[in-house]
C-alpha cells in the first residue's frame, strides 16, 4: 500500500491523521530488518569462554596478561580475561605502594626478577608502545637504596652483597665513616655496616605503570570485566600415587563472575585460572577448595597469604636530605625517601608482630607515626628532629606469613590454578618478571628464563622455607 | 768546568678552571731533583767529566719524557679516510689514555656508554644535546667518579632533575653544564639543589631566578594602565 499521506476526501472523515500513524506502525512492524528487541543487552558481562581467566587486575593480574599476550605463539591464539572487583583501585596494593625497585635481596631468584623488572622499566616505552598514545613516563629516580645493617646484621648483610653481586647487581659496601662521608646528615650511630645500590635501583610513579600496562594489554586484545569471583565450578578426578595413595585432582571448568551491585552473575567457561588477587588471594584459593582438608595433609594446607595494613607518611623538612638522599632503610626497620623538589619526604616502618593493625580497613593511625617512626627517623637522620607531617595513607601488603616471600606456579592439586601473589610488599618490583614466569608456565609448561621453583606452593605443604632476609 | 745548572721542572697539567675541553694537556714546566743529590752531583760534576756526561744524559731523558706527554700538541685531528678507515698509525696510540669526549649530538644511548665507562682517566665529557641520554644513563656515569672533572649535558632533552641526582658520585666535577634542559621541572629550583649537592663544582647554565615571581613592589610599571594599590 503505497501511502502518499494526502487526506483523501472519499475516504470519508474521521481521525484520518490517527490512522495513518496506526497504520505507519503496523506496517513497520512487519517488515523485515525492523530493530528485534529479542535479546537482553550484554555487554557489560564478560565473555562466556574464556581460555585464561585471571583474579585481579593489579599489576601483578595485568604483568601475567601481558605476558601471555606477548609470548603466544600465534596472534590472538589465546582468549585472556581479566576480573578486577574495584575499577577505581582504591585498595589495591599497586596504587598505595610507596614504588621502590631494588635488587638488595638474599634469595638469586628474587634479585634476577628486580634486576629483569630494572631492564622492563628502562625499556618501558619498547614493550608497552601503543600505537598513537604518548610515551610513558616513569618518573624513576635512580637514587639508590641505602640499607643500614647493626653489629649484629653485618655479616648477613656481607654475604648477601656478595651473591647480590654475583648475579649483577651494582651494590657496594660502606663502612661508617665512608658514610658520614658521603651523606653528612646521617647518624651512624649503632650502625656498623652499610649496602649502596648505585645502579637499577630507585623509585618510580606506580599508577603509570599501571596505566601502561592497561593500556597495552587492551590493545593487545584481553578483555577486561569489573565484577567479583564468587564460585568455581570444578571436576574432580581420582588417581592412584606410585606408593598407592588416592590424591583427589581438580580441574576448574567455570568461574562465575558477580556483577557490581547486583545479583547478576556470568559462568565463565575458562581453562585456566590466575590467582592474582593480592591481599585477597587467600579468599579465592578457599573458594576453589585448597585448605578445605585435615591439617597437615596437602588438601589440608591453606594458601597463607593475608593482608596486612601498612602505613605510609609524608612529610615535610626544609633542612633534610638533599637531593642526592636514597631511600634510606634504618637499622630499626624504618625508611624514608625524597619526594619531589621540595623538601617533601615520605616513609613508615613495618610494626612488628604484636603491633600489627587490623587490617579490616584504611584508615591511618598517626600515632604510630609519633611513636613508632619519628624517634627512629630523628635518631638516624638529625635534621628530622623539625619535621612536619603533611599527610599519610595506608595500603595492603599481600603478606605471606609462611616465609615472606611469592607463591608463583600451580597447585599441585587443584591443576589449573595458577598463584602470581604473596610478594609481601615487593610485588610491584618483580611484577614484570613474574608476570613472564607464569606466562611461560602456561605457555611452555616450565619456567624458561628466571626459574621460580623455590616459589611453588608445594614449600607450604613439605614446611620448606624459602627465606628472604632482606625484607623491608 | 761546570756544566750550566738546568733546573727542571716536570709538572702534570694543573686544572685551570677557564679552560675548556679542547685546551687540555696544556704547558707542561719541567722539574727538579732533591736537594741533596743536587749539590753532590753538583760538586762531583765540577770535577769530572763522566758524571757530567752522566748528568746530561739524564737531563736528555727527563727532557725526552715532557716531549712524550706533549706529543699531541700542535697536532692536526686523527681523521678516518675517504674509505672510513683509520691508518694504522692510529694503534700505535692505544696505550694513550683518552682525557676528552665530545660526543655532542651523538645517538649514544644506555648500553652505548659501556664503551665510555672504560676509560679511566676520563676528565671532560660532552654529550650535548643527545637525544637517548636519559636519567637511566647518568646513573651509570659513576665509575668515571675519579678523573671527571667536567660534565655538559646542555640540551638533552630527556635528562630530568631525578637524573641530576646521582651526579653526586662524581665528587671531582669541577664544571657542570645543565642549561637548557627541556624535562626539568624546575630548572632554578634544581640548579640550587645540585649546587648544594656539589659543593665543589661551578654548575652553569640556569640563573636560580628563573621561576621566581617579582613581588608586588617590585612590578613594571605599566605606563597604559592607571597604577593600581
Amino acid at each position: 500500500v503505497a501511502h502518499t499521506g494526502r487526506t483523501v476526501g472519499r475516504l470519508g472523515e474521521g481521525d484520518w491523521d490517527g490512522k495513518v500513524s496506526e497504520i505507519k506502525k503496523k506496517i513497520k512492524s512487519i517488515l523485515p530488518g525492523t530493530s528485534c528487541d529479542l535479546l537482553p543487552d550484554t555487554s557489560h558481562l564478560p565473555p562466556e569462554h574464556s581460555d585464561v581467566v585471571i583474579v585481579g587486575g593489579g599489576v601483578l593480574g595485568l604483568s601475567v596478561a601481558y605476558w601471555l599476550k606477548k609470548l603466544e605463539s600465534r596472534r590472538g591464539g589465546i582468549r585472556v580475561l581479566v576480573v578486577e572487583r574495584d575499577y577505581t583501585y582504591s585498595q589495591a596494593s599497586t596504587g598505595l605502594s610507596v614504588g621502590g625497585i631494588c635488587q638488595q635481596f638474599s634469595l638469586p631468584e628474587n634479585i634476577q626478577l628486580s634486576l629483569f623488572s630494572a631492564s622492563f622499566l628502562r625499556n618501558i616505552n619498547e614493550y608497552l608502545a601503543v600505537t598513537n598514545a604518548p610515551p610513558l613516563d616513569l618518573q624513576f629516580n635512580p637514587s639508590g637504596y641505602l640499607l643500614l645493617a647493626s653489629e649484629k646484621d653485618a655479616a648477613a648483610m656481607e654475604s648477601n652483597v656478595k651473591v647480590q653481586k654475583q648475579e649483577g647487581a651494582k651494590v657496594c659496601l660502606m663502612s661508617p665513616d665512608q658514610l658520614r662521608n658521603k651523606f653528612p646528615w646521617i647518624s651512624t650511630e649503632g650502625v656498623a655496616l652499610a649496602s649502596y645500590g648505585m645502579e637499577n635501583e630507585g623509585w618510580f610513579d606506580p599508577w603509570c605503570l599501571l596505566q601502561g600496562l592497561r593500556q597495552k594489554v587492551e590493545s593487545m586484545g584481553v578483555f577486561f570485566c569489573q565484577g567479583e569471583v564468587t564460585r568455581f565450578v570444578s571436576s574432580s578426578q581420582r588417581m592412584l600415587t606410585t606408593d598407592d595413595e588416592m590424591v583427589i585432582l581438580k580441574r576448574i571448568h567455570e568461574v562465575h563472575v558477580k556483577m557490581d551491585h547486583s545479583l547478576e552473575y556470568q559462568p565463565v567457561e575458562c581453562s585456566i585460572v590466575i590467582n592474582a588477587a593480592g591481599a585477597w588471594s587467600a579468599q579465592i584459593a578457599a573458594l576453589a577448595g585448597i585448605g578445605k582438608g585435615p591439617p597437615g595433609t596437602l588438601q589440608g594446607t591453606k594458601l597463607p597469604v593475608e593482608p596486612r595494613k601498612r602505613y605510609v607518611y609524608v612529610w615535610h623538612c626544609p633542612q633534610g636530605p638533599g637531593l642526592e638522599t636514597p631511600l634510606v632503610a634504618d637499622t630499626s626497620g624504618a625508611y624514608f625517601r625524597r619526594e619531589g623538589l621540595g623538601s617533601n619526604y615520605l616513609g613508615g616502618r613495618s610494626p612488628i608482630e604484636e603491633e600489627e593493625p587490623d587490617p579490616e580497613n584504611l584508615e591511618v593511625d598517626h600515632d604510630f607515626f609519633q611513636e613508632k617512626v619519628w624517634p627512629h627517623l630523628a635518631l638516624r637522620v638529625p635534621a628530622f628532629e623539625t619535621l612536619k607531617v603533611q599527610t599519610a595513607w595506608a595500603g595492603y601488603y599481600d603478606y605471606n606469613t609462611f616465609d615472606q616471600n611469592g607463591v608463583v606456579g600451580p597447585h599441585p592439586l587443584v591443576v589449573n590454578m595458577y598463584f602470581a601473589t604473596g610478594f609481601s610488599g615487593h610485588g610491584l618490583q618483580q611484577a614484570p618478571g613474574v608476570g613472564r614466569a607464569v606466562a611461560e608456565m602456561i605457555l611452555e609448561g616450565s619456567f624458561q628464563t628466571i626459574d621460580l621453583s623455590p616459589f611453588l606452593f608445594n614449600r607450604f605443604y613439605l614446611g620448606e622455607k624459602t627465606q628472604e632476609n632482606n625484607t623491608m | 768546568m761546570a756544566a750550566p745548572w738546568l733546573s727542571l721542572r716536570l709538572v702534570a697539567p694543573m686544572w685551570n678552571g677557564t679552560r675548556g675541553i679542547h685546551r687540555l694537556g696544556g704547558a707542561v714546566v719541567p722539574e727538579g731533583n732533591q736537594k741533596k743529590e743536587r749539590t753532590m752531583l753538583q760538586f762531583l760534576t765540577n770535577h769530572f767529566y763522566d758524571v757530567e756526561a752522566l748528568r746530561g744524559y739524564l737531563l736528555q731523558r727527563e727532557m725526552s719524557k715532557v716531549h712524550m706527554k706533549n706529543r699531541f700538541r700542535d697536532k692536526e685531528w686523527i681523521r678516518p679516510d675517504k674509505y672510513g678507515h683509520f691508518s694504522p698509525e692510529f694503534w700505535n696510540f692505544r696505550e694513550v689514555p683518552v682525557e676528552a669526549v665530545d660526543a655532542s649530538d651523538c645517538e649514544i644511548n644506555y648500553e652505548g656508554l659501556d664503551n665510555l665507562l672504560l676509560l679511566k682517566e676520563l676528565q671532560s665529557l660532552s654529550l650535548q644535546r643527545c637525544p637517548h641520554v636519559d636519567d637511566w644513563c647518568l646513573s651509570r656515569l659513576y665509575p668515571l667518579a675519579d678523573s671527571l672533572q667536567e660534565l655538559s649535558l646542555a640540551g638533552c632533552p630527556r635528562v630530568s632533575e631525578r637524573g641530576l641526582a646521582c651526579l653526586h658520585h662524581l665528587q671531582n666535577l669541577r664544571r657542570l653544564d645543565i642549561s637548557d634542559l627541556p624535562a626539568v621541572s624546575n630548572p632554578g629550583l634544581t640548579q640550587i639543589l645540585v649546587e648544594e649537592m656539589l659543593p665543589n663544582c661551578k654548575v652553569v647554565g640556569v640563573d636560580w631566578a628563573e621561576g621566581l615571581k617579582l613581588g608586588p613592589e617590585e612590578q613594571p610599571q605599566d605606563t597604559a594602565s592607571p597604577a593600581l594599590a
